[in-house]
């Protein structure tokens, strides 16, 4: 699996792209066919149908909010996309509104029970699973190394903490999960945090992971060629004094994005296992062994991605408070939509802010 | 022969369970053979609550015992169903003028309102949950359901006061720092829920604690997002929160007295009391209210401008001019018409257009948001959402068939009405870096140029 991870990276952002979408769909699956068993549900009329509908309702939604943003002037270029994204929204909700209908048509005299269910358990699941694969690709979007870097984060806490608790496993961590113990998850901490910082001070170097994502409308394919930011250029840091003692050092050279990848490790390492915790309690409580048998071994896709769960919501959270600004070709083609008056306003108070920030060099009155 | 093995499993490790167990593992209709029996078990003991929850409907008290004395000493002389009619007319008009009393109020109060009403739901719904899954006793649910209410509440509120309150935030320190992080705080916020979520499952009980986990957070998505679509709503103008519900209250309304009077043949098998009649003939009237009641309010600027909220002065002011969407214009008429009503033309609002675009979704789709809560109702059992209202039951069932209004006007103005906000747009481009900022500036400047909406004066 590991080995194939490599080759996918390999392949680029466009086959990263298709791979999200497949384990989307297939952890889908796996869990609504827990649900079919749990309901004994499976002659539900049109009940499979609706849920495949809601999936791919919600996804087109999803991936139209993205490939606006991102695709922004091929879309402009082709006369359909842009009717389809103009009122991409209305689309989406008319979409959904159809399932809905179609939903409360199907509701059978004898079954209202188990159809409410399965509509509850489809929602949940859709809200589970899809947003979190759309927040993976947005973060893939911001450049490979914001997807990189988490999800091989969460993999090796997984390893790190399974091989400390091995050799020295103690003292037991929760009731839920007999076979987690507290010295695995430290043990698992400090060494994922360890993984994080090397991981990261590797991928930094290089260009094809750290630029974001672009659609280049010349040669109608990704690329990723841009001047790194500040966040990937080495910088010298003052060692605190304690340090200082223990490696002999003054300063060392670190890229800024290390010091967020302890940010991202830790929380791999601390929260990423509740995302464990809360799949084994659901399996428990269906009394399910795993979630499905694809991969020998392992269980279901979903056994694998279970403690990714929180992990691509908060990078994405994470990215947007801390890193990112808005983006702004969107606030351009925002900007000229408005009308004439708001637009004036705008102008005049991103001048006078400007001014005030010295940046610009001559002040002159603009009139209507 | 189903039934019968079901229901041996249920009084447990009687003398009739083995066989009947050995007879399911020989069928083997499921990979983990030896869990199935335990799901028959748990689903017996909900499948039982199909036929025990009958013995729960008295537990809902009929409607009559909240109404006040007075009316029923008014009502003492009628028979029961006149009196049960009576009863309904009676607080329709309370409702209904207490509704217009709130308007005249502000919008101020019209956000409380929502915002009541909103935490009344799903406070109605959490309860029909706890009562379905015996579940009142669950370690820490209450106070976790309405913890998550507070998270998403916060996430939501956050989002639309940071767009609507810029200049006041940006006076406050604190509220800049909040609004900065927001995103991150109810996150880390939801984060905490979460994993006290966790740390709370109890062994015997982690279905039935799922189960309520998952219901919370239905109910959050339905109830939550609603209200404050609602909200952004009534930003837009009062107009639009107002011609919406009204023309579904409407609906609901006329279709019941067209059915009443006509009504014959029926519609859904799910509410046996609805007809094609009431269904046909309330779409129609429902169109040439909403056709009324936008020409009207469009006349005000009370209704029709956008909330702003002016900082000098503290409050919510309701001024502007008004856009074109409420200026009247003439409308040249199709032939047929022009040959019906023997006129030219006609001036009109636009937003009258629009309005029958909200009202054909009011009488058409609205009813599938009440099918759906008769569906709910009939799926576990439950007479009314709950007693709030005599004669009507709960808020939620007066609020079911707005359900997917409030998604719907929303949607309907992001597309096609409104752009972006300026305010917004204006607060994202401050956050910029500062050569990003003067990139755009300069972009900006040289489209206004071209546009002819500045003047090209000294070079900067």
């Amino acid at each position: 699996m590991i080995a194939f991870f490599f080759i996918i990276i390999y392949l680029g952002p466009m086959v990263l792209m298709i791979i999200v979408m497949c384990v989307q769909i297939k952890c889908f699956h796996e869990i609504i066919t827990i649900g079919y068993n749990v309901y004994h549900s499976y002659d539900l009329p049109w009940f499979r149908t609706l849920s495949w509908y809601f999936l791919l309702c919600v996804n087109y939604f999803f991936y139209g909010e993205t490939v606006t943003d991102y695709f922004f002037t091929l879309v402009q270029r082709e006369e359909p996309l842009r009717i389809l994204s103009k009122y991409h929204r209305f689309i989406s909700f008319t979409l959904y509104l159809t399932g809905f209908c179609m939903f409360v048509l199907s509701l059978v005299k004898k079954h209202y029970r188990l159809q409410f269910y399965m509509f509850g358990w489809t929602h949940v699941t859709l809200l589970i699973v899809v947003t979190q694969s759309h927040l993976v690709i947005h973060n893939l979007f911001e450049g490979m190394i914001w997807f990189i870097v988490p999800i091989s984060c969460v993999i090796c806490n997984d390893i790190m903490a399974y091989m400390f608790g091995f050799f020295f496993g103690r003292t037991p961590l929760i009731k839920l999960s007999p076979k987690k113990t507290w010295e695995g998850f430290i043990g698992g901490f400090f060494a994922t945090v360890v993984f994080g910082l090397l991981l990261s001070y590797v991928m930094s170097g290089y260009r094809c992971f750290v630029c974001p994502v672009e659609y280049n409308n010349d040669t109608n394919s990704f690329t990723v060629d841009c001047e790194p930011s500040d966040l990937f250029r080495l910088h010298e840091y003052n060692i605190p004094g304690v340090i200082q003692s223990a490696i002999g050092w003054k300063t060392v050279r670190m890229y800024p994005f290390q010091i967020h990848s302890i940010a991202l490790s830790t929380f791999a390492s601390l929260i990423g296992p509740f995302g464990g915790f809360f799949a084994s309690g659901f399996k428990r409580a269906f009394k399910i062994k795993d979630f499905a048998n694809t991969i020998p071994g392992h269980g279901g896709i979903m056994d694998r991605f279970d403690c990714q769960y929180l992990m691509a919501t908060f990078v994405n959270v994470y990215i947007a408070s801390f890193i990112r600004g808005p983006n702004p070709s969107k606030l351009i083609q925002q900007f000229l939509t408005l009308r004439p008056d708001q637009q004036l306003h705008i102008f005049n108070t991103l001048k006078s802010h400007l001014a005030d920030k010295g940046m610009l060099t001559t002040i002159t009155e603009d009139n209507e | 022969m189903l039934e019968l093995r079901r229901r041996g499993g249920c009084p447990g490790p009687g003398g009739a369970a083995p066989p009947p167990r050995e007879g399911e593992a020989a069928g083997g209709d499921h990979e983990t053979e030896s869990t199935s029996d335990k799901e028959t078990d748990i689903d017996d003991r909900y499948g039982d609550l199909d036929s025990r929850t009958d013995s729960d409907i008295p537990e809902i008290l009929p409607s009559s015992d909240r109404t006040p004395e007075i009316l029923k000493n008014a009502l003492s002389g009628l028979s029961s169903r006149w009196k049960n009619w009576w009863i309904r007319g009676i607080l329709t008009l309370t409702m209904i003028s207490m509704f217009f009393l709130i308007i005249y109020m502000g919008s101020f109060m019209l956000m409380l309102l929502v915002l009541g009403i909103q935490v009344k739901c799903f406070h109605e719904i959490i309860t029909i949950g706890y009562r379905v899954y015996h579940s009142y006793d669950l370690p820490w649910f209450r106070t976790l359901s309405w913890y998550f209410l507070l998270c998403v509440n916060y996430f939501f509120y956050g989002e639309t006061v940071a767009d609507y309150f810029a200049t006041f935030v940006q006076r406050e320190e604190q509220l800049q720092f909040l609004i900065r992080y927001h995103r991150f705080i109810s996150f880390a916020l939801y984060l905490a829920g979460f994993c006290m979520f966790v740390l709370s499952l109890v062994k015997k009980h982690y279905r039935l604690q799922f189960y309520m986990f998952a219901w919370t957070h239905v109910t959050l998505l339905i109830t939550v997002t609603q209200s404050h679509l609602v909200i952004q709503n009534l930003f837009e103008g009062m107009i639009w929160f107002l011609v919406p519900i009204s023309s579904v209250i409407c609906n609901d309304i006329t279709a019941y007295l067209f059915g009443f009077f006509f009504g014959r043949t029926p519609l859904i098998k799910l509410s046996p009391k609805k007809t094609w009649e009431g269904f046909i003939g309330g779409f129609f009237s429902t169109v040439v209210f909403g056709f009324i009641a936008a020409y009207l309010l469009s006349k005000s600027q009370y209704f029709v401008c956008p909330v702003e909220y002016r900082s000098d002065i503290n409050s919510f002011v309701t001024e502007c001019e008004p856009s074109e969407l409420f200026q009247l214009q003439s409308y040249s008429l199709p032939p047929f018409l022009k040959a019906l009503l023997r006129r030219e033309t006609v001036t009109l609002y636009p937003f009258q257009i629009h309005s029958i675009a909200l009202s054909t979704f009011a009488s058409l789709i609205g009813p599938f948001g009440g099918f759906f809560a008769s569906g709910f109702k009939r799926a576990f059992k439950i007479k009314d959402f709950a007693n709030t209202i005599p004669g009507h039951g709960g808020i939620m069932d007066r609020f079911d068939c707005q359900y997917l209004m409030a998604t719907f006007v929303h949607v309907y103005i992001t597309s096609f009405i409104r752009g972006p906000n300026p305010s917004k747009v204006l607060q994202q481009l401050l956050v910029l870096q500062p050569e990003q900022q003067l990139n755009i500036y300069k972009t900006l400047k040289i489209h206004l140029i071209e546009k002819g909406i500045l003047q090209p004066t000294l070079k900067v």
